[in-house]
């Protein structure tokens, strides 16, 4: 990820993307996580 | 003495009562130890300790570290204060799930969980006393020169506190032992106060610790620094804390299994079960926000340039990533062992994390011929103050009803 940066403006856009796109990934990663965790306690 | 009462003689005076429970005492401590592996290995070390003990204090930090104006803080401030605070955490969350979030089915875990927080607690102003220079001037930051706007005074003061709340809390044990019931009912009514007292001091100091490293952005690696050390500190500490609870609780069966009661025994297995769920999802938690700290920054090309890239990547992915999965796998599929040798595994990379902040990552760019590398007397003299904490350990589970009910005051659950 060696983008070009002229302005602080540039930075923080690309940043904040990156940023949001692992927060959102996350929060749908953690649905199917949760469901694998917990898929055995229902049986019991 | 209207709270101190003895359940054996109702009418006895204060000077019977403390009569009876330095003899009572006197009687636990003052005895001829057999010469098992455990008491020859720890005796060597503790002999060590004490030496080297007089010549940290005779003559000073010199002869003893090779601490120096570039490195002040070593393997004491690494290992002593920031491992020993985040492995003792496990007082705090074990009693924050019993007391606050009402999960009783784990209150056998709390009494080995807040005693481990006591030990572990304690050793770090005694720790302290080695790393100052002027270790006389301990209590200054109380009574001579507050400097309330440091961090280091927040730490100081939260750290003081703790020690003292989880002295309270552990303190039931021993009065249970000395049946000294009526100060006990009294601290026994005092849990929950004790508890939300000690989960808010936890909060704020555990994150202070690493709140410490942002006045070094020049000094730690880009890859440690983040303006969310705090954030790490306190999350890590939790998993460091579950972690330690479920470590400690397989060497307990092990090796004090004749002092568990049935319902320790029992409740063993589902504190594992349960704490290994829970890890599992905070170390989930805790690799993202690793993640996001990396995004924010935009560090991403530094992870594959050089040897501290892969070495951070080895913590991230060795003891963040897999402890998830292996916690994930043992707590859906009920493996005991897996859950064990993970939680040893999650200690063990806690503790790395704590040394690569302090020591493996700071001052990243002097030459190798400038980096500080611990003397074998600081490592010597840490393993000493953890074999007085193991003996102490020993001592106080042997001894007072740890890992069993005493039948004169059986548990109530709050």
């Amino acid at each position: 990820m060696n983008e070009q940066f002229y302005v602080l403006q540039d930075f923080l856009t690309f940043t904040e993307g990156v940023t949001y796109t692992v927060v959102v990934a996350s929060l749908v990663f953690f649905v199917f996580f949760w469901r694998f965790l917990s898929a055995r306690d229902s049986d019991e | 003495m209207s709270v101190l009462s003895h359940s054996e003689s109702g009418d006895a005076t204060f000077l019977d009562i403390v009569k009876l429970t330095v003899k009572r005492v006197a009687k636990a401590v003052f005895v001829v130890p057999k010469p098992t592996p455990f008491n020859i290995i720890a005796g060597l070390i503790v002999a060590m300790g004490l030496v080297l003990t007089y010549l940290r204090f005779a003559y000073g930090l010199a002869a003893v570290t090779n601490l120096d104006g570039n490195m002040p803080w070593g393997f004491w401030i690494g290992f002593d204060l920031l491992c020993g605070v985040a492995l003792a955490a496990g007082g705090y969350t074990t009693s924050a799930a019993v007391y606050i979030f009402g999960m009783k089915k784990y209150h056998a875990a709390v009494r080995p969980a807040i005693l481990t927080g006591f030990l572990g607690y304690s050793l770090v102003p005694i720790a302290l006393l080695y790393d100052v220079g002027r270790p006389w001037r301990l209590p200054y930051p109380f009574v001579v020169s507050q400097g309330t706007t440091s961090v280091m005074f927040e730490v100081a003061a939260c750290v003081g506190l703790y020690v003292t709340v989880l002295f309270l809390e552990w303190s039931i044990a021993p009065l249970e032992w000395l049946k000294l019931k009526k100060i006990r009912n009294f601290l026994h009514k005092a849990t929950i106060a004790l508890t939300i007292f000690g989960v808010v001091l936890s909060t704020l100091h555990q994150s202070s610790l690493g709140a410490m490293y942002l006045m070094t952005p020049g000094k730690l690696h880009p890859l440690w620094y983040s303006t969310y050390l705090p954030v790490y500190f306190f999350v890590s500490s939790i998993i460091a804390g579950l972690s330690m609870v479920m470590f400690e609780g397989a060497l307990s069966h092990k090796y004090f299994a004749h002092k568990h009661d049935e319902e320790h025994r029992v409740v063993g297995e589902q504190v594992a079960y349960g704490f290994a769920k829970a890890s599992s999802v905070i170390l989930l938690g805790y690799f993202v926000i690793k993640l996001i700290g990396l995004a924010h920054d935009n560090e991403w090309a530094m992870l594959t340039r050089d040897f501290y890239g892969w070495w951070f990547l080895l913590e991230l992915l060795g003891f963040v990533a897999l402890p998830c999965l292996l916690f994930a796998i043992g707590a859906r599929e009920k493996k005991l062992k897996l859950i064990q040798v993970t939680a040893g595994w999650t200690v063990f990379g806690i503790v790395l994390n704590r040394l690569n902040v302090s020591l493996v990552a700071f001052n990243y760019h002097l030459p190798s011929s400038e980096r500080y590398v611990p003397h074998w007397m600081e490592i010597g003299i840490s393993l000493f103050l953890v074999t007085c904490g193991v003996i102490a350990f020993k001592f106080i589970v042997t001894h007072m009803p740890i890992f069993y009910s005493h039948p004169e005051f059986p548990e109530d659950h709050h």
